[in-house]
């Protein structure tokens, strides 16, 4: 006996897998953005909110590193129904996705806050900048560039993660692969593609991000 | 309608529980094996040798590992071996956990400074040796912290699975809400229970580290 391996069935379904590459791309830019401006304000908090505040993010962040996405993911796309906020599979894709990203991110901006020099915050707030400005103009921007190659390696797991949405039926691009094995029988050629498109997504993702970032974030703070 | 207690829902997710400890427990042993096989790959083989151990390291950390898991679970059929939802879990989670490990350990024999190497090689000793009873010992310290960590990602990713049907925490969860109706206890109580495996580890994880921080 023996498998041929047959990757000719699979042309035929090439809108499928571009469509499923296109969710997965909107799921991760949309929930990158939100959990990275998020992640800002909670880092920001964790180091200089109410005693409280600090203690609500420092739970938040455990719980949510503590436990799988894709139970986060079930916990909101079935769970809060019950508490009446019924959301689409998109919706509740984006806020599972949204909430997971940010606890990781939270610790990686608060780490990048900590590397920056205390002389820096001193100077500005010496020469009578407010302490609001001094955090978002001079301290800010470097952390954020301490930290960006960590952000950007966790915006590509979030990315790999989201695979799981299709659990959900999200149709994103692990949905389309689960739609194209399902007629065409070649589970195992399909499922190859899908890692290779994933593959490609990381590696790119990871080449455009550190060089647009890198002139972004140096411009800023260099 | 069989109706269940709370106690009747957590003590089933408890004894699924297991299965998660027992899935985590094979990956990370299988996982420390390979690991530990790529480490000594890259720091002993030659060019081709290493190149090939990177591209795994990057193929495994680049790729969804719910793709991983069902390459392994549509693929082993095609080589004619008949797979269980344990077996391709217990396969593709050894795999993954091989390549963070083996990344992870390799950071850690880096972290060992250059004059360990000189001073044992000048003291006649070869390259095993080196190894074993310098560099290796030193490492093992560095490493601790992070691999308990690595260890609780690992957990949390026997999660998946769940999707090729095997029954540990998360399926048991889905099969009580399909039994219950009741998503949001039930997602909460298996929540509750990763969280109490989990942050164990992670807390162990950082007093290790801290620890490390002071000593070194």
């Amino acid at each position: 006996m023996g498998y041929q391996l047959d990757f000719g069935s699979l042309a035929q379904y090439l809108s499928l897998f571009l469509r499923g590459t296109a969710v997965t791309l909107g799921l991760t830019a949309v929930a990158a953005s939100l959990g990275i401006a998020l992640s800002i304000a909670g880092a920001a908090t964790a180091r200089g909110g109410l005693a409280w505040a600090r203690k609500l993010v420092a739970a938040y962040v455990e719980l949510i590193r503590n436990t799988p996405f894709i139970v986060q993911m079930f916990f909101v796309f079935f769970g809060l129904p019950s508490l009446g906020l019924r959301l689409t599979a998109i919706e509740a894709a984006v806020l599972a996705m949204t909430v997971n990203l940010t606890a990781y991110a939270i610790e990686i901006v608060r780490a990048g806050i900590e590397a920056v020099a205390r002389g820096q915050r001193e100077a500005g707030l010496a020469l009578g900048i407010r302490p609001r400005e001094v955090f978002v103009l001079i301290v800010l921007p470097q952390a954020l560039a301490n930290v960006y190659p960590a952000l950007v390696s966790q915006i590509v797991i979030t990315m790999l993660e989201s695979a799981v949405v299709s659990q959900i039926a999200v149709t994103d691009l692990t949905h389309m692969g689960d739609l194209i094995q399902s007629r065409n029988f070649r589970a195992f050629e399909t499922y190859l593609v899908v890692t290779a498109i994933y593959l490609a997504l990381a590696v790119l993702m990871r080449r455009l991000l550190a060089r647009f970032g890198r002139r972004l974030v140096a411009g800023r703070a260099a | 309608m069989i109706s269940f207690t709370l106690w009747d829902l957590a003590r089933n997710l408890l004894l699924a529980a297991r299965w998660t400890l027992l899935l985590s427990a094979i990956a990370f042993l299988g996982g420390g094996i390979g690991g530990l096989l790529l480490l000594v790959l890259r720091y002993s083989g030659r060019a081709p040798v290493k190149r090939a151990v990177a591209l795994y390291i990057e193929l495994l950390q680049g790729t969804p590992l719910l793709m991983q898991l069902f390459l392994v679970f549509f693929g082993l059929p095609l080589l004619g071996i008949d797979v269980s939802p344990l077996l391709a879990a217990a396969v593709s989670l050894t795999l993954y956990a091989s390549a963070y490990l083996g990344e992870i350990w390799r950071g850690c024999v880096d972290a060992v400074p250059r004059g360990q190497w000189d001073a044992s090689a000048s003291l006649g000793m070869r390259y095993f040796t080196q190894l074993r009873d310098v560099i290796l010992p030193q490492a093992m310290r560095i490493a601790l912290p992070p691999t308990v960590g690595f260890l609780v990602q690992l957990v949390k990713s026997t999660a998946l699975a769940s999707i090729v049907g095997f029954n540990e925490l998360t399926k048991t969860g889905e099969i009580l809400t399909n039994a219950t109706f009741q998503p949001f206890l039930i997602y909460g109580l298996v929540a509750a229970i990763y969280f109490a495996i989990c942050y164990p580890l992670t807390f162990f994880a950082r007093a290790l580290e801290r620890r490390l921080g002071l000593a070194g």
